[in-house]
């Protein structure tokens, strides 16, 4: 049966492009996710989007699931199996199809690393603007399905506002295009599938806005020696009326980390906490912009404040604060990222129950955030080594979600649920809410063929809730 | 199906690794997986495999020690595509030594797996045969110096029987330097530095490269003693042994690593000056590969201190700006186990620019690997080959030498430059340097920039 299944794959994608061993899906059990790896079946690596229309057709024939795959480098666990789907990576489809620098538009193929589109027409003065601190080696189409953000979301929006249309693989293997004019009449399915993971259909071609280099940016390095002082700086920077490109923030173990890393900027020790704050735009005005942000942090007892003095701090800056989550490595064998979102004013408050909840659990735990936009992300740090610590780990993240939640936020920003958020949809989304979700979802995919148990939570107990008609 | 999930079961069954000197735990658990290192990894460029990606392989690395896999094929062959060429540590944001891993790794798949076939060959024959004994490399440098100035190879070549080899040695055969008199031979232990000497200094003559390119050894010595340094010429050195660590002989590895302790320690220099990549990285390593080895562990330590290359040594110790002038537009290639593996980046650009009439354009992607990797061209030469094709596609048009710190780099890019029938010369960045001082002292001599040197690599001799 198996064998068939992997005859198949190669006939249809060619030998070299299909992993069958046990040992060469070992590499495919987890993504950024380590947690809760799993046993694929089968990987393959179509080329086309016609290959990936046919293995589609032919798992779905053979009511086999499968799970699509971009350099697998998501959080959440988007592409990691459960046990037994085909792994589509999409990775060998990796062409810029088609630049319009005139109409300000790209057309790539899902395995497009983000980063190499920016690069891609840099020298002409434009860009690609979500910025995942992932960019250098995420693909565009992982960027979609997870509705990725970045540190620049604060002012210019996360993947969703920068897609203009795609080509997307339905689950019976179908090939459909969607969007294609801004603002296409309708429902905005666009909107519908970006970020939906993977579970209503593979994005095989994807065309993405362009912008524009800002005439010029100026950026900012502030440091604190009380976490508040800082917290309260960034609500007051937007208070003020600035919205900065970008504003974020690190606390002490978080700089520890970065310091410990491959990236290492120098920051003075002893600081409780550090603001990175980015303004960009037409040049004529930065100027006040940034004598404005000094003015707020030293009004909130800002031990120094500094401006970039040249593009090459300037990237060492953001080089150590993009690689801050993986270069907790340095300082922890293991790490668990949250990605909870806040209201920004609560930002104090729920820092406080995070320590607490750190303090109770044994557990460190480093905040790296997008603070302008309320996203945290604790790094909650254990050793996998030590019996029990992992169960313990992720009992904290969920703790974590649900302050979160509580203080009128969400459980995710940027990095999708997967299958490590599933459980915390319930601390966001009443039964009902989720089920509204999960007929969305049947009308796609209604085997569960397409990324199953990802997203959203089994109906557990509360499908007898479900039922029963309430708030007439 | 099931979503029940299931977490990794904490320090389940055992390791096996079974032989001594295994992958360190503390370097694989420093990996978070984050995957920062895909885009650098040209054999994950090249394929788009997860296990032939850094963070891939450092995962089978992991699952073995947890006992998750056993050492076969499905480990061994990731772990042999790597070049080695250290891209992803410069990636890496927390650090993970994957070179290191993964010699480590080969180390125990090279007890486990022992090698059979035409690699095996080639690894038993050069690695465990010729390279430890500078008598055989010499004698294999005899042979080659017969075959080139005695017409066989002009008989050879016209009678086409390279066609015997394979292609990828043909390749090589055809880019072959003019084989000269090895160094260590031509020289006495110790040259005195011109005028008052400043260092002492000891040089790393290497095994291939004094045979093979003893004209770079030359320049490098002619260098050196030029800017105040006496230099010695260790007789007990021998090969670094890095290829064999790369192979996973690192019993072979550690006795080369003493030997050369040895012979440089009683040599009684402040440094120990290195002109090829590889080299410097293998000898800056020793106290990793004898790091359980208590009657050698801090004498290692002592020695790697003392190992730099030769740009940044130059640059440190200060230079005379050559007077000659060198017309020549050059790219420069970071070979990996320069930039990567030792973070030298700079030294040999600023050396380069302070040539007089050097023009130094920059490559796109100079970092990048260009296949050579010791003796993976040799021993993958598939994968090389497909490595070696980007590679050239990054070095500009008009340029008319490429410049590198590393033997190897050498060849392989001769052999690029030669099968794409492009022209520029592949020289090394210390024999500009030399040929600008010797441009200095005859300028009328300036017919053609390297004229009066002996390697003109990427041309038939």
């Amino acid at each position: 049966m198996a064998d068939r299944l992997i005859q198949e794959l190669q006939n249809i994608a060619g030998t070299d492009a299909v992993l069958h061993r046990k040992e060469d899906l070992i590499a495919y059990e987890c993504d950024g996710y380590t947690l809760q790896p799993g046993a694929a079946r089968a990987v393959v690596l179509p080329s086309t989007t016609e290959e990936v229309s046919r293995i589609v057709r032919y798992l779905h024939e053979r009511k086999i699931p499968f799970i699509p795959r971009g350099a697998g480098t998501g959080l959440s666990g988007g592409a990691v199996p459960l046990g037994g789907e085909v792994i589509i990576s999409l990775v060998r489809m990796r062409k810029l199809l088609h630049l319009d620098l005139q109409n300000r538009l790209a057309v790539v193929q899902p395995g497009f690393v983000n980063l190499k589109l920016t690069h891609s027409v840099a020298d002409k003065g434009y860009y690609y603007a979500p910025d995942p601190s992932s960019q250098y080696a995420c693909t565009i189409g992982g960027n979609v399905a997870e509705n990725a953000g970045g540190a620049h979301c604060l002012k210019y929006g996360v993947t969703t506002n920068h897609i203009l249309g795609m080509e997307v693989v339905l689950a019976n293997g179908d090939v459909v295009r969607i969007g294609g004019v801004p603002d296409a009449p309708g429902y905005d399915l666009l909107g519908l599938l970006t970020g939906s993971e993977g579970t209503l259909g593979i994005v095989t071609e994807i065309t993405v806005r362009i912008l524009k280099n800002p005439e010029d940016k100026k950026t900012v390095l502030a440091y604190f020696d009380r976490v508040e002082d800082a917290s309260f700086t960034v609500s007051d920077i937007i208070w003020a009326g600035i919205v900065p490109a970008a504003l974020e923030m690190m606390d002490k173990t978080a700089i520890e980390g970065v310091e410990a890393g491959n990236y290492p900027v120098g920051h003075p020790k002893g600081l409780e906490a550090l603001l990175l704050i980015e303004v960009d735009g037409i040049s004529a005005g930065l100027d006040e912009q940034i004598a404005e942000i000094v003015k707020v942090c030293q009004k909130r007892n800002v031990r120094e404040v500094k401006v970039a003095q040249s593009e090459q701090e300037r990237a060492r800056w953001w080089a150590n604060r993009k690689t801050a989550f993986p270069a907790m490595g340095a300082i922890s064998p293991d790490y668990l990222v949250q990605d909870g979102v806040i209201p920004r004013s609560r930002l104090p408050e729920v820092l406080d129950k995070v320590n607490q909840i750190s303090r109770e659990s044994g557990l460190r735990i480093a905040n790296v955030f997008h603070a302008g936009d309320g996203n945290l992300h604790p790094l909650i740090l254990f050793d996998s080594r030590r019996p029990g610590e992992t169960e313990l780990a992720l009992r904290v993240g969920s703790q974590v979600l649900k302050v979160c939640a509580d203080a009128g936020g969400s459980i995710t920003g940027e990095h999708g649920v997967g299958i490590e958020k599933r459980d915390e949809m319930r601390f966001v989304f009443s039964e009902e809410e989720l089920e509204a979700q999960r007929q969305i979802r049947d009308v796609f995919n209604p085997d569960h063929l397409l990324n199953p148990g990802k997203l959203l939570p089994q109906p557990g107990r509360c499908a007898e809730v479900r039922k029963t008609p309430e708030r007439a | 199906m099931s979503v029940t999930p299931r977490f990794e079961p904490a320090c389940e069954a055992k390791s096996h690794y079974l032989w001594e000197d295994p992958p360190d735990e503390d370097k694989f658990s420093a990996c978070v997986h984050c995957g920062m290192c895909l885009e650098s990894c040209p054999t994950y460029l090249e394929t788009g495999l997860e296990q032939h990606s850094p963070r891939g392989r450092v995962h089978l690395i992991k699952s073995v020690a947890r006992g998750k896999m056993e050492i076969g094929e499905g480990f061994r062959e990731p772990i042999d595509s790597c070049l080695d060429c250290r891209a992803c540590e410069t990636a890496c944001p927390s650090g993970v030594q994957v070179g290191t891993l993964i010699e480590q790794a080969r180390g125990q798949i090279f007890q486990a797996l022992p090698q059979t076939g035409s690699k095996a060959v080639i690894q038993r024959f050069f690695l465990r045969g010729v390279f430890p004994y500078p008598k055989r490399l010499y004698a294999i440098g005899r042979l080659l110096r017969l075959y080139q100035k005695s017409g066989m190879r002009t008989l050879v070549r016209k009678a086409g029987l390279l066609k015997v080899l394979p292609k990828h040695l043909q390749e090589m055969e055809l880019v072959l330097p003019e084989v000269q008199e090895p160094v260590r031979k031509k020289y006495p232990e110790i040259i005195p530095a011109e005028g008052k000497r400043k260092k002492r200094v000891a040089l790393f003559v290497g095994c291939v490269m004094d045979v093979v390119f003893g004209g770079i050894n030359e320049a490098t010595l002619s260098v050196l003693t030029r800017n105040g340094c006496e230099v010695a010429v260790p007789r007990g050195q021998r090969c670094c042994g890095a290829l064999h660590v790369h192979a996973g002989d690192r019993e072979q590895g550690k006795r080369l690593a003493r030997q050369n302790i040895d012979a440089f320690l009683a040599a009684r220099v402040e440094k120990v000056v290195v002109n090829a990549a590889g080299c410097g990285c293998a000898l800056k390593e020793y106290p990793e590969l004898l790091r359980h080895d208590p009657a050698y562990r801090e004498k290692a330590e002592e020695f790697a201190a003392k190992v730099e290359d030769v740009c940044r040594f130059l640059m440190e110790h200060g230079y005379e700006i050559p007077k000659g002038s060198l017309p020549v537009r050059v790219t420069y290639h970071d070979a990996c186990h320069l930039a990567h593996g030792q973070g030298i980046r700079e030294e040999p650009r600023q050396i380069l620019k302070s040539i007089r009439g050097v023009e130094l354009v920059e490559m796109a992607q100079s970092d990048r690997c260009c296949g050579s990797a010791g003796i993976y061209n040799l021993t993958n030469p598939v994968m090389a080959s497909r490595v070696l094709e980007e590679k050239m596609a990054f070095v500009p048009p008009n340029v008319e030498m490429i410049a590198m710190g590393n033997p190897g780099c050498m060849l392989q890019m001769a052999a690029g430059v030669k099968k794409h029938g492009r022209s520029e010369t592949v020289v090394h960045t210390v024999q500009l340097l030399h040929r600008a001082y010797q441009l200095g002292e005859r300028p009328n001599e300036a017919d053609g920039a390297m004229a009066g040197t002996h390697e003109k690599i990427g041309k038939e001799g």
